[in-house]
């Protein structure tokens, strides 16, 4: 007798996300649904606006990835108009494109994601001391795990768990046996998330410093770049180099020596040893280290033919609708794209919480479309990203990835695992925070001869512009799509990365990145299904993000049937 | 009894209320810092700090001690609605790192769907045992806007499935105050620019309470813990402006501190972005700076540790604390002066006689007035 799994609100994400899975009498997964459950309609209000502020109003789609959709939406403007921006802004858009990813991983791998990994309770029985030791197997010089600071980070969360009043850690599923850390093991990576949050103040800041502030930075325009006096400022350049360098350590003592501790401890986990089930992979070009080199290159891999990595061909993305909130003919692509919303809400049915509202997995279930390549689903982001650059044969990324894979000990295959998707976000972090050097040499040595930072775009409303850009975000390939016509928006859509992990089932069966991920997976305990969202926070999902529409056909939106009683 | 003689005793008072109820955990404050290395005399830095930003005097600096020490005792539920989760990446950005966020661990955070351990049914669990236990006592912050179409269905969370609409409702309906953070909860936001799809809603316009309105997209870290501390010292809301904003945070206008400032004076004006002028840091008006018309401490407490703030990186203030501004302040990179409104809304005349009619009628017909009353360098 199957039985059904509802999980809202998935914590510890951005957005609103409900997922939902039917397990068999082993507890091990046989259906899994993701659903979106928020609409804001943000393409739909940009609809007739002036070009000049897409930047600012998409930036709004997400305030985690903050800065990603401010830089793709400007640049797809860039496209369209046909801007070329000064090689000055390129760095600066970079150099904060970086300052957000060392923020952006951080935060999600020790705020979001550790508390999938790190049962906060059994540091409490932890020997300071010997994790003093045990801490220097992953690093030669650990960060904030010397004795004196783990007995103090002990002693903080004993006094918090001695109350019974756990606050943020309260409810939570402390003692599940997919734990795997030591008591000591435990300890050392909760001392890390708090010193965490002290570092991750220090990276927004690196962000403040050419974008204004952070989250949602100010200061990219079309054209370029607006914090031309910081560019010119010895001060503020050497504080942008010192707060990196704080955060670089921290990246490279800590957060790589935590990965590999979860390597050894997980190594032998059942539970995150799958959890790659859709083996197609999409990643953009992304931060420039000189004119027109890139430390990630483009490419897609489809069904796992590493020997065949392709160049990405935007013709062939085209987005399903058939089991999202709204209605369309077929698939389409995205300067085509009519969207008319669709709510069917959920149906009721009992659960292993009693009867509960749920998704209907034969009709519409989410807020998220479905987008495909080539028919196929794809998973993006930094695993995506190093598998496509690694058989691309990138140096640096071969290097990287051989590198941890020898220190760990584990195949090329542990890779394609939910542990391998955590650990390829860490090699990415650590890759981007090195290269973020060169790029700000290449600065450097670019403004002893030319200090522009903005050339003034040009529209002439008479014409019709079509235009797109294509980055690498923090969670994976990120396009925006924009039509211009009498010098206003017509038509935008953005196809962000969590919309590729996250969407329905296609008109074709075909079951997205997360869906797929969670097939086969056997629950310990299918009441508190710890395992269901250690593996949906591998993926850091950004729901906010996933949830796009535009109608730029259709003038008002489709009407809606609701029972008003149903909520 | 003068006015801060008053506040003061309104101050002890409601410390002493706090007082009744159990501490939260068996070691003080003070011990506990000491445990992490914060001394008392650090501890009294911030006190001082803290007092001076919400314009006290200084023997106030007492109560904000106290009321620290007495924090753990008020419980926070922060609810998550149609939103971005800038506000919440704000909050976690406090500065004065270890002091903040011992703060911020010691209020008592029933519930907050970014920072939780416990997920779904669990989460629920949480929220609905906070509202039962700390009925009446709770302060409610609220992220996001409410979408009010359809019922509220372009928002559910929860296993129950309820609607963000509901869900808002029910937690204000026992919450001894609430808190708007962030222009969305406050005034609607981006989802509530034309055409509004959703029908979302600041929170003030569907419960029946006082709720203090934080603008900002997002607000400052400062302008959120500092309000979070002002009820917890006072036990009451501070002095309001006629948008519902505390008067501390939102008294000045961005423009009156601008380090820029003497740059409009003296009709010194960046042209073109990148420009010269831009190098020398001259005034960003005429490439749309909305700092005349937008009322917030942006210029005197930045972000990011006072990293920075969007005019001194060169762009303007965008007027992100003001109700409607993605719609009245659009076209950003213009002077409001000069331009017309987006195509949405072809019935309106200028953007201008929108706001100057709306809210700022003398400060922007001074600033507008101001500008073209200079002789212009074009």
């Amino acid at each position: 007798m199957s039985k059904r799994v509802v999980i809202d609100p998935i914590t510890r994400i951005e957005g609103h996300l409900r997922v939902e899975v039917e397990v068999d009498d082993n507890n091990v997964i046989t259906k899994a649904w993701s659903s979106s459950t928020l609409w804001r309609g943000i393409e739909v209000i940009l609809k007739g606006r002036t070009p000049m502020d897409v930047g600012l109003i998409v930036q709004r789609i997400c305030g985690v990835c903050t800065y990603s959709h401010y830089r793709c939406g400007t640049e797809a403007v860039e496209n369209a108009l046909g801007v070329k921006i000064p090689l000055n802004a390129k760095y600066l858009r970079s150099l904060m494109q970086s300052s957000l990813y060392m923020h952006d991983h951080i935060v999600h791998f020790y705020h979001l994601h550790g508390l999938d990994w790190v049962d906060v309770v059994s540091a409490l029985s932890a020997d300071p001391a010997l994790a003093a030791k045990v801490a220097m197997n992953y690093s030669d010089a650990p960060i904030a795990a010397g004795e004196g600071e783990l007995k103090a980070v002990q002693a903080r969360v004993k006094g918090l768990v001695d109350t019974g009043k756990l606050g943020p850690f309260a409810n939570a599923y402390w003692g599940n046996g997919t734990y795997r850390f030591s008591p000591e093991q435990n300890l050392i990576a909760l001392s890390h998330y708090l010193k965490a949050l002290e570092v991750q103040r220090v990276a927004a800041e690196m962000l403040a410093i050419f974008g204004g502030k952070s989250p949602h930075p100010q200061s990219i325009v079309v054209g370029g770049v607006t914090s031309v006096r910081d560019m010119l400022s010895p001060a503020r350049l050497q504080e942008w180099k010192q707060k990196h360098a704080i955060v670089q350590d921290f990246i490279e003592r800590a957060y790589q020596a935590d990965i590999v501790m979860a390597a050894e401890a997980f190594g032998t986990e059942a539970s995150v040893l799958g959890g790659v089930n859709v083996s197609s992979f999409l990643c953009g070009d992304d931060f420039i280290m000189a004119d027109g080199e890139f430390l990630f290159n483009q490419g897609v891999i489809i069904k796992g033919d590493l020997a065949n990595v392709m160049d990405i061909n935007p013709d062939i993305i085209r987005e399903d609708v058939t089991h999202a909130w709204y209605k369309a003919d077929g698939p389409q692509h995205p300067y085509e794209g009519t969207t008319i919303p669709d709510y069917t809400g959920f149906v009721e049915r009992d659960t292993v919480y009693g009867k509960l509202p749920t998704i209907d997995g034969d009709g519409k279930y989410s807020w998220v479309k479905s987008p495909r390549y080539q028919e196929e689903p794809v998973e993006v982001g930094p695993l995506a990203c190093l598998l496509v650059n690694y058989a691309r044969g990138n140096q640096t990324v071969v290097n990287a990835v051989d590198g941890l894979l020898a220190r760990t000990g584990l195949p090329l295959d542990a890779l394609f695992t939910t542990l391998g998707r955590t650990a390829a976000r860490m090699l990415q972090t650590v890759l981007v925070g090195q290269a973020s050097l060169t790029t700000f040499d290449a600065l450097l040595t670019n403004i002893q001869s030319d200090e522009s930072t903005y050339v003034k775009p040009e529209i002439d409303s008479d014409k019709v512009y079509e235009g797109y850009s294509m980055i690498e975000a923090p969670r994976g390939m990120l396009s925006h799509w924009i039509r211009i016509k009498d010098g206003k928006v017509e038509n935008y859509q953005a196809v962000v990365p969590t919309t590729w992990n996250a969407g329905p089932v296609d008109a074709n069966g075909k079951m997205g990145p997360y869906e797929a991920s969670l097939i086969g997976l056997k629950l310990e305990d299918p009441t508190k299904p710890l395992e269901v969202i250690r593996i949906i926070h591998s993926f850091d999902p950004c729901m906010a993000c996933s949830v796009h529409v535009m109608d730029y056909k259709k003038h008002t939106l489709g009407q809606f049937k609701i029972d008003p009683n149903g909520f | 009894m003068d006015t801060h003689a008053a506040l003061y005793k309104q101050g002890q008072e409601r410390l002493d209320y706090l007082r009744q109820f159990a501490q939260r955990q068996p070691k003080s404050l003070q011990q506990k810092m000491a445990d992490i290395g914060i001394s008392r005399r650090d501890f009294i830095k911030w006190t001082a700090s803290v007092t001076a930003m919400f314009a006290l005097p200084l023997p106030f600096s007492n109560l904000v001690a106290e009321a620290a020490e007495l924090a753990d005792r008020v419980p926070l539920i922060w609810l998550h609605l149609a939103e971005c989760t800038g506000c919440s990446e704000s909050l976690i950005r406090t500065d004065s790192p270890n002091l903040d966020s011992l703060i911020f661990d010691h209020i008592s955070l029933e519930y907050h769907e970014t920072l939780m351990a416990a997920a779904g049914w669990q989460a629920e669990e949480n929220l609905e045992h906070a509202l039962e236990t700390y009925k009446g006592r709770y302060l409610l912050a609220v992220e996001g806007a409410v979408p009010t179409a359809n019922n509220g269905a372009y928002l559910t969370v929860g296993c129950k499935g309820h609607t963000g609409l509901h869900i808002v409702k029910e937690a204000a309906e026992n919450a001894a105050a609430i808190i708007s953070v962030g222009t969305c909860a406050a005034f609607g936001g981006v989802q509530a620019a034309a055409p509004n799809p959703t029908g979302a809603k600041g929170v003030h316009e569907v419960v029946n309470k006082t709720v203090i309105n934080l603008g900002g997209c997002p607000p400052s870290e400062k302008n959120i813990v500092g309000t979070l501390m002002y009820f917890i010292m006072f036990g009451k809301l501070p002095a309001l402006d006629m948008f519902n904003r505390p008067k501390w945070a939102y008294g000045a206008r961005v423009h009156d501190n601008c380090e820029r400032r003497g740059r409009f004076d003296a009709g010194e004006f960046v042209e073109e972005f990148g420009d010269e002028g831009a190098k020398e840091g001259y005034c960003l008006y005429k490439v749309g700076c909305k700092g005349p018309y937008t009322y917030n401490n942006c210029p005197t407490e930045r972000f990011n540790h006072h990293t920075s703030w969007p005019v001194l990186a060169g762009h303007g203030c965008m007027g992100c604390s003001e109700p409607n501004f993605w719609d009245d302040m659009a076209d950003f990179e213009k002077p409001l002066g000069r331009q017309l409104l987006h195509g949405i809304d072809a019935t309106a005349d200028t953007i201008g006689a929108v706001i100057l009619g709306a809210t700022v009628v003398g400060i922007g017909a001074h600033a507008v007035a101001s500008v073209f009353a200079k002789p212009l360098e074009e």
